[in-house]
């Protein structure tokens, strides 16, 4: 996800957070009253409504501060771009701050600020959303200026050429300078041969640097509009009174009819690809993804049902805690490598999800050596499954994360918005646990061989360059 | 007129205060163990969870030129390997919990945090492996020699990054023989020569009981925390205390440091040593630098650098106030191409704030977002665990939360502009810029 800024208090910390890429296991369930039964605590209390115009409101009443995290996600990510205009979801919203006829540029901030607000935007492959938080009691603000750039956003050439300035240094910041971002980058753009996930959600420098005011205005027509959004309100409030707050500010915004959205499978790949890149580092590093399905609409086979809980047990297994086999046995015990980790999302907008297995190895190994360690440990899991051991820690895990999720009301209000955004309702959370739980060794073992399988399988890795200190960047310079 | 408006403004501003901190207000209880560590508790029974920190003076401060390195290893080093149990046999038994063993280091302070369910099996499991880790540490050495061997691997690739070369480029030339100035991680030669009994030896005289100050908050009893604490800190080492450290001397030349290196961006930070934790300029600084680039968007630094040019992507300024002068710093990223015109801006920025101080305008709106914004600094447990070991670590005053509204609501523009004129010395300023212009591929300068 890309942040319309960074706040940095304490540049180690916060740059941490930002560059943290790979969860492990998917943090998409909530609550669950059945394993709940023994706390003291009630269940969430989640409303959902949806206003004349197609706008959904979720909210989740959560009254231990006087707080509260409001949210407006809108259905138009990196997902929604086509090739020559990358990057213009993200463009976009930056722009959302560059003012409307009642508030003009930078007066959104500052009334957020003058209320004791923090606020800031980020756009996905999937979604773009906005958020307040704040003092109870301001939260009519926050819908009132989110309201008005709903409808209202003005979109000048002026603005955007210093903006689309802004956004440039961002892709350099976060990827022209950055080795393993620059191998990720290649990576989704070799996975994917027709799905849109191959595009960077920054955008492609050539396409930011063609791009116009025009592009974002037409983005802004296109997509923003009450019937492609979603508001997640989360905090000490009353559902229903905030239900009559949305209908007051929301509900006179017409809805329009939104382009066909095509499913844009990813055909089947049939064969190993691999890629390298150059850049100036010390270590090298691996980046290795499988095609693998996300948590199905409407299973239409058992496996269907179950393979993507599954596929997330095999991430624990694999890199679930620091004894999970990849840490274990090949930082620890070979010590082949310095880092590794596995990953896999099981649920987004795309339906196209990649399991992942990264590391970087040790001084005098090679990615090749560490590639053949990471995939005898995925050969281990096809012969013989996981232990009983492995099973239940992963399900402690995933139950204890339910109960810590609930001192965050942002990283629930996240749940909420992400879930619903990308088209499976906020309430597969609440079977999540059950999922997990009924996952076999055996079902970890099929899931294991069936995608983790080579012509599956796409490798990226990092060519650590020598620095010279002379040199100038590489590529073709950048006209301005 | 102008001046009416505000004073309104003010008197609503000060009556809101007053009802939040009525409902905000926390109660924390205090106390002192029999073995000497302070306490620091707030009993919130909402979620069934319990958090608890233990904080000790043994951050990187406490290392040596020569061993730079062992402070952050000593703590790494004991969640791997305590009480006869293995690092993997550590790990599992806090994954079979779902309990998560992490904490925080810098410059001041180590600390390890432990959050774990508060049902009795999970909570008593969590809380053996916690004081073992935290007791009985092993250090052994095969593990040593191995997170060695990683170690200096980050600290060889962090040395090809232009982020990293600038950060470790401007603490070396900010505190000089200062140990501030000492990478928290150590450096490759210094850690390669790190053996188990400078482990064994630091962690005897810096994690002792009488040094220990331990935080907890959540699903338990005030005799439950009590009992806890008694437990952690009757197991640490009774060594005395240990000295503090020499004080932080302020740069009396400017230190301008150009490092070449092939990015696309140059990574730019300047400043000088700023304030202390406690320091009775704090609060007029704070609101100040709030104005001048702690803000977000509404901070000078941001409207001039980013919002006006669209130079930076980002740009901030802030105060990292420590045990001595923490640095205050202003850090910024620019093509290199436009590098000396985005530090021109910067610097100009900073002097007009400095010879020109605050508007009362720029002032009430900060007071409204910092005080406006109370509520939101103590909306979670894990968040009061941290003020909790602030708090606690730092010695400041138990109604620190609770009068900090106030002592925002005090400050004055004349209080900024003369605090900031007798504190922050731009024409003594350290810079450094990585990957910078043309002016900055030249041999470096002073």
């Amino acid at each position: 996800m890309l942040f319309r800024y960074l706040l940095l208090k304490y540049s180690k910390k916060s740059l941490n957070i930002l560059t943290s890429t790979t969860l492990v296991l998917l943090p998409i369930a909530l609550f669950s009253s059945a394993l709940y039964s023994e706390t003291s605590f009630g269940e969430a209390n989640v409303q959902e409504f949806k206003l004349d115009n197609g706008l959904k409101l979720i909210v989740q009443e959560d009254h231990r501060s006087p707080v509260v995290v409001s949210q407006v996600w809108y259905r138009a990510g990196a997902l929604d771009e086509v090739n020559g205009k990358s990057g213009v979801a993200h463009v976009l919203e930056h722009m959302m701050f560059k003012g409307t006829k009642q508030v003009p540029a930078g007066q959104f901030s500052r009334q957020i600020a003058a209320a004791g607000g923090k606020e800031n935007a980020f756009t996905g492959q999937d979604y773009t959303c906005y958020f307040q938080q704040l003092e109870k009691s301001k939260l009519p603000l926050a819908f009132k200026l989110e309201a008005d750039r709903m409808q209202n956003l003005q979109i000048t050439k002026e603005e955007y050429d210093k903006e689309i300035k802004v956004v440039m240094e961002e892709r350099r910041w976060r990827t022209d300078d950055k080795p393993q971002a620059q191998v990720n980058e290649e990576f989704q753009a070799i996975a994917y041969k027709a799905h849109p996930y191959q595009r960077p959600v920054i955008g492609w420098m050539n396409d930011l640097e063609n791009m116009t005011y025009l592009d974002a205005q037409e983005w802004y027509k296109t997509w923003y509009a009450p019937n492609n959004a979603t508001i997640v309100v989360v905090g000490d409030v009353d559902a229903q009174a905030v239900l009559k707050l949305a209908k007051e500010n929301f509900g006179s915004i017409k809805a329009h009819v939104l382009p066909a959205r095509k499913p844009q499978t990813e055909p089947t790949q049939n064969g190993e690809r691999r890629v390298v890149v150059k850049a100036p580092a010390k270590s090298p590093y691996i980046l290795i993804g499988f095609h693998a399905p996300t948590i199905y609409d409407a299973p239409k086979t058992p496996e269907q049902a179950w393979e993507p809980y599954a596929l997330e047990v095999l991430a624990g297994v694999l890199s679930g805690n620091d004894a999970a086999r990849l840490n274990q046995h090949l930082v620890r015990e070979q010590q082949i490598a310095v880092d590794v980790s596995a990953g896999y999302d099981s649920s987004n907008r795309g339906r196209e999800s990649l399991f992942e297995l990264d590391g970087t190895p040790s001084e005098g190994k090679t990615v090749a050596q560490l590639e053949g360690a990471l995939l005898a440990q995925v050969d281990i899991v096809k012969a013989s499954g996981a232990t009983v051991n492995e099973l239940n820690r992963i399900k402690a895990s995933v139950i204890a994360s339910e109960v810590y999720k609930r001192d965050s009301m942002f990283g629930q209000a996240m749940e909420l918005g992400t879930l619903e955004t990308t088209g499976y309702s906020w309430k597969l959370s609440r079977d999540y646990i059950a999922n997990i739980k009924a996952v076999t060794s055996e079902q970890v073992q099929a899931v294991a061989k069936k995608y983790l399988v080579k012509d599956n399988m796409t490798v990226a890795t990092l060519d650590p360059q020598t620095i010279d200190p002379n040199a100038k960047p590489q590529g073709k310079p950048h006209m301005h | 007129m102008r001046m009416k408006k505000n004073m309104k403004h003010v008197a609503i501003l000060l009556i809101s205060f007053f009802s939040l901190s009525a409902n905000a207000a926390l109660k924390i209880q205090q106390w002192q163990t029999a073995a000497g560590s302070e306490v620091y508790f707030v009993e919130n029974h909402d979620l069934p969870i319990i958090d608890i920190s233990a904080n000790f003076a043994a951050g990187s401060a406490r290392d040596t030129l020569e061993k730079s390195g062992v402070a952050g290893i000593t703590k790494y080093m004991m969640t791997l390997g305590a009480a006869g149990m293995s690092d993997e046999v550590i790990s599992n038994k806090l994954a079979d919990i779902g309990a998560i063993l992490g904490g925080d280091f810098d410059a001041d302070r180590a600390s390890f945090k432990l959050r774990t369910l508060s049902s009795s099996a999970e909570q008593t499991q969590a809380l053996n492996v916690f004081n073992d880790v935290l007791q009985k540490p092993d250090f052994v050495n095969a593990v040593l020699v191995r997170e060695k061997a990683r170690i200096i691997s980050g600290l060889q690739e962090s040395a090809t990054q232009p982020e990293s070369i600038s950060n470790k480029a401007f603490m070396k030339a900010l505190y000089g023989n200062h140990p501030y100035a000492l990478d928290e991680r150590g450096e490759p030669a210094t850690v390669a020569t790190i053996n188990r009994e400078d482990l064994q030896a630091f962690y005897n005289t810096h994690y002792t009981s009488r040094g220990a100050v331990i935080a907890l908050i959540g699903d338990m009893t005030v005799a439950q925390a009590h009992e806890i604490s008694d437990r952690i800190s009757n197991g640490l080492p009774h060594t005395p205390i240990m000295d503090k450290l020499h004080e932080v001397s302020l740069p009396i030349v400017p230190v301008t440091k150009n490092i070449a290196h092939p990015a696309s961006q140059s990574h730019i930070l300047l400043g000088y040593p700023g304030i202390k934790r406690g320091d009775p300029d704090l609060f007029p600084l704070y609101v100040g630098n709030y104005i001048l680039g702690g803000g977000g968007f509404v901070s000078r630094l941001t409207e001039e650098v980013r919002e006006k040019r669209g130079l930076v992507y980002s740009v901030y300024s802030y105060f990292m106030p420590m045990s001595d002068l923490g640095p205050f710093q202003i850090g910024l990223q620019t093509k290199r191409e436009q590098s000396d015109e985005a530090l021109k801006l910067v610097r100009e920025t900073l002097n007009q704030f400095i010879a020109g101080g605050v508007t009362e305008k720029e002032l009430l709106a900060a007071k409204q977002n910092i005080i406006g914004g109370f509520p939101m600094r103590i909306d979670s447990n894990s968040k009061i665990l941290d003020y909790l070991s602030v708090i606690g670590f730092y010695k400041l005053p138990l109604n620190y939360l609770d009068t900090y509204n106030a002592q925002i609501e005090k400050v004055t523009t004349a209080q900024i502009k003369e605090a900031f004129a007798r504190r922050i010395k731009p024409e003594n300023f350290v810079t450094v810029v990585v990957a910078g212009g043309e002016s900055a591929e030249k041999p470096a300068s002073k």
